[in-house]
């Protein structure tokens, strides 16, 4: 199409490759230092807790892990509590905030919604429920079968994860009409399906022992307080292939934004890319809320920062917001830890405490938007 | 002329409900069609079958004298562009994100500096170049709809290097667009059928359809009751048929183009004047 202007003298067109230029510099400025905050909240976090140990002290446990520094060092105390303690819940948290941020960005890009995250609409809910079940039921029926085996740890994440599928599956369809889905429906449905979990949850709290009950308040709340390296063995492989897939959705869900039909216009395969994110979503959310219980308002308040940071096209939304769930748990698990020393605090009091103020703060400056 | 399309008795119905009976066209490089006909006569509904958005539920439309149904949603992205009556955006992307959005599909491959030369010619063409950093959801709606219009315009562009016989499909593209941008419009996307794709274009405008339709098709209640060139089709008995107005067409002097006037219409009381001209 050689169009009536000819490119080189299309008036505005430089302004417009200034405008992009400085945007791109905009966004580059936005992830380096949203990078940076997270790196040094990493690095602060192996040192804060009840056994503080100063920041230059971790930085030579770390480098004489990786071999250039004194080996006895890693012998310490010290040593200890970084490297087997303090790593493991580091690495689940900030993979967990990561999987938890990108899974609210991919259900408000799939839904059209800026309020989808996966808490809202019951997802955490049928994954809590399932590993209630897992909790309660698992080893009642591993004791009538009379077999005396302890439930193996991986049933709890592989339960989760089913019950996330499960409900974002029955969210999913519940709510698309010939091939249309409806956002009021999806978020009546949503609650709907949060409220029957809920009971159920409730039911199988109610039929517990004392044991069972403890595990189960543990997830209502959300910990990273048993974090390990064999349970972050069990969550990684499940989690990350949703971090590998994240650059393959972005195209698709920014042609999303205009609808399915346009998005469709425009050839993308709509119907594999909401497979995809429903499997991944479910999958992440399952393993995330197995590994440290239901933690709330990491999907929503992080994509709606990074969104105001550098808008909304996804391929830098879901990276980033993956690096800003990260930084959002990490830093919300030092608090958890340094408000109530010695003790600590389940970190879904710290992120809702922080999450949900912030939330009535969005929904009173959108309504002043459409006002003005 | 080269036929892009064909479709041969297409019919869609919802809920034994017929949207879309018995309709047979086809799409020339080089022409532009225009389909009228009232609300609810099925002319989105005939779109969408032909975009491949909807399948037929007898009847097959072929691309290129290959069947539509199956082909994959990247090929038919390189051949066709839709601007369809959705004009709502979920999140607030940039006038200059909503026009790239048109080479999220198509455009992938494409070196940046190539990318931002389409996008910069298309929203020049769409008279939206100067609107390009605003944000979209904040524009009125005829600003909205041209952003839209360059959207489709950079999927075109870019599908142009994979596929050379392109339709444009418009629907209903100048609802809310004042007089000057109509005919910018249209005038664009003449223009893209003089280069050799096939347009075509819903449209209300009976005056505007005559004006750029090289073919008129016109529809009533699920099928094309007519189609051919304007001046040759439309006629009084069309007009209360299908549009169910008792109004009569005026012929241009030079060509003989009919035009409609709404004559009768017009307020008795209204002055002197304007009775003068309704008589």
């Amino acid at each position: 199409m050689t169009l009536a202007v000819k490119p080189a003298t299309v008036p505005g067109a430089t302004a417009l490759a200034r405008l992009t230029a400085s945007r791109r510099q905009r966004n580059l400025v936005a992830g380096g230092i949203l990078l940076g905050l997270c790196l040094l909240l990493m690095l602060l976090s192996l040192g804060a807790g009840a056994f503080a140990i100063a920041p230059g002290r971790v930085a030579e446990i770390l480098l004489a892990r990786l071999g250039s520094g004194p080996a006895e060092l890693l012998d310490s105390r010290e040593a200890l509590v970084v490297l087997n303690i303090r790593m493991p819940r580091l690495l689940l948290g900030a993979l967990v905030g990561a999987a938890l941020a990108i899974s609210g960005a991919l259900m408000q890009g799939l839904f059209r919604n800026p309020l989808a995250d996966p808490g809202l609409v019951g997802v955490s809910a049928g994954a809590g429920l399932a590993a209630a079940a897992t909790i309660v039921l698992g080893d009642r029926l591993l004791a009538g079968m009379g077999m005396g085996m302890k439930l193996p740890f991986a049933a709890l994440p592989f339960g989760a994860f089913f019950g996330g599928l499960i409900s974002t599956l029955a969210l999913y369809l519940i709510a698309t009409r010939e091939g249309r889905t409806s956002v009021a429906t999806m978020l009546l449905a949503g609650v709907a399906l949060g409220a029957l979990a809920g009971s159920l949850t409730g039911l199988l709290a109610y039929i517990s022992d004392d044991r069972q009950l403890r595990d189960l308040t543990f997830w209502s709340m959300g910990s990273l307080g048993g974090a390990s390296w064999s349970k972050l063995s069990v969550v990684a492989p499940i989690v990350l292939p949703l971090l590998i897939a994240v650059p393959f959705l972005a195209r698709g869900l920014n042609a999303l934004m205009l609808g399915e039909a346009e998005a469709f216009h425009l050839g993308i395969p709509v119907q594999r890319i909401k497979a995809t994110a429903v499997v991944l979503v479910a999958l992440s959310v399952g393993a995330s809320v197995a590994a440290a219980g239901v933690i709330g308002f990491v999907g929503i308040v992080v994509p709606h920062l990074i969104r105001l940071l550098i808008g909304p096209d996804h391929r830098l939304l879901l990276p980033l917001s993956a690096i800003g769930g990260a930084t959002l748990l990490v830093g919300a698990d030092i608090v958890a830890r340094l408000i109530v020393v010695p003790a600590e605090l389940p970190i879904g009091i710290v992120t809702a405490f922080i999450g949900a103020p912030f939330f009535l703060w969005l929904l009173l400056r959108r309504g002043r938007i459409a006002e003005s | 002329m080269a036929t892009i399309l064909e479709a041969r008795d297409l019919h869609f119905r919802v809920r034994g409900t017929a949207l879309v009976r018995d309709a047979s066209l086809q799409l020339d490089a080089g022409t532009t069609s225009i389909i009228v006909g009232p609300n609810g006569a099925g002319k989105s509904t005939l779109l969408k079958l032909l975009t491949g958005e909807l399948t037929p539920a007898q009847g097959e439309v072929r691309l290129d004298s290959a069947p539509l149904a199956g082909a994959p949603a990247w090929k038919l992205a390189c051949q066709r562009a839709v601007m369809s009556q959705n004009q709502r955006l979920a999140f607030p992307f940039s006038v200059y994100e909503v026009a790239r959005l048109g080479l999220e599909g198509v455009g992938r491959s494409q070196p940046r500096g190539r990318s931002e030369q389409i996008i910069a010619e298309a929203l020049e063409t769409a008279g939206v170049l100067g609107l390009a950093s605003r944000e979209y959801q904040t524009l009125s709606g005829g600003e909205q709809q041209r952003v839209q219009f360059a959207r489709a315009l950079c999927q075109l562009e870019a599908g142009r290097s994979v596929a050379e016989r392109q339709i444009l499909f418009l629907d209903e593209p100048i609802a809310s667009l004042d007089l000057c941008h109509q005919l910018a419009l249209l005038d664009a996307a003449r223009a893209i059928a003089t280069q050799g794709a096939a347009v075509l274009i819903v449209l209300h405008d009976l005056n505007l359809a005559v004006t750029y339709a090289d073919r008129l098709l016109v529809m009533h209640e699920g099928a094309i009751v007519a189609q051919g060139a304007p001046a040759a089709i439309l006629d009084d008995a069309l007009l209360r048929g299908v549009f169910r107005v008792d109004l009569a067409f005026s012929r241009l002097p030079p060509t003989g183009l009919p035009f409609l006037l709404p004559q009768q219409h017009l307020r008795a009381a209204s002055g002197p004047a304007l009775r003068a001209a309704g008589a």
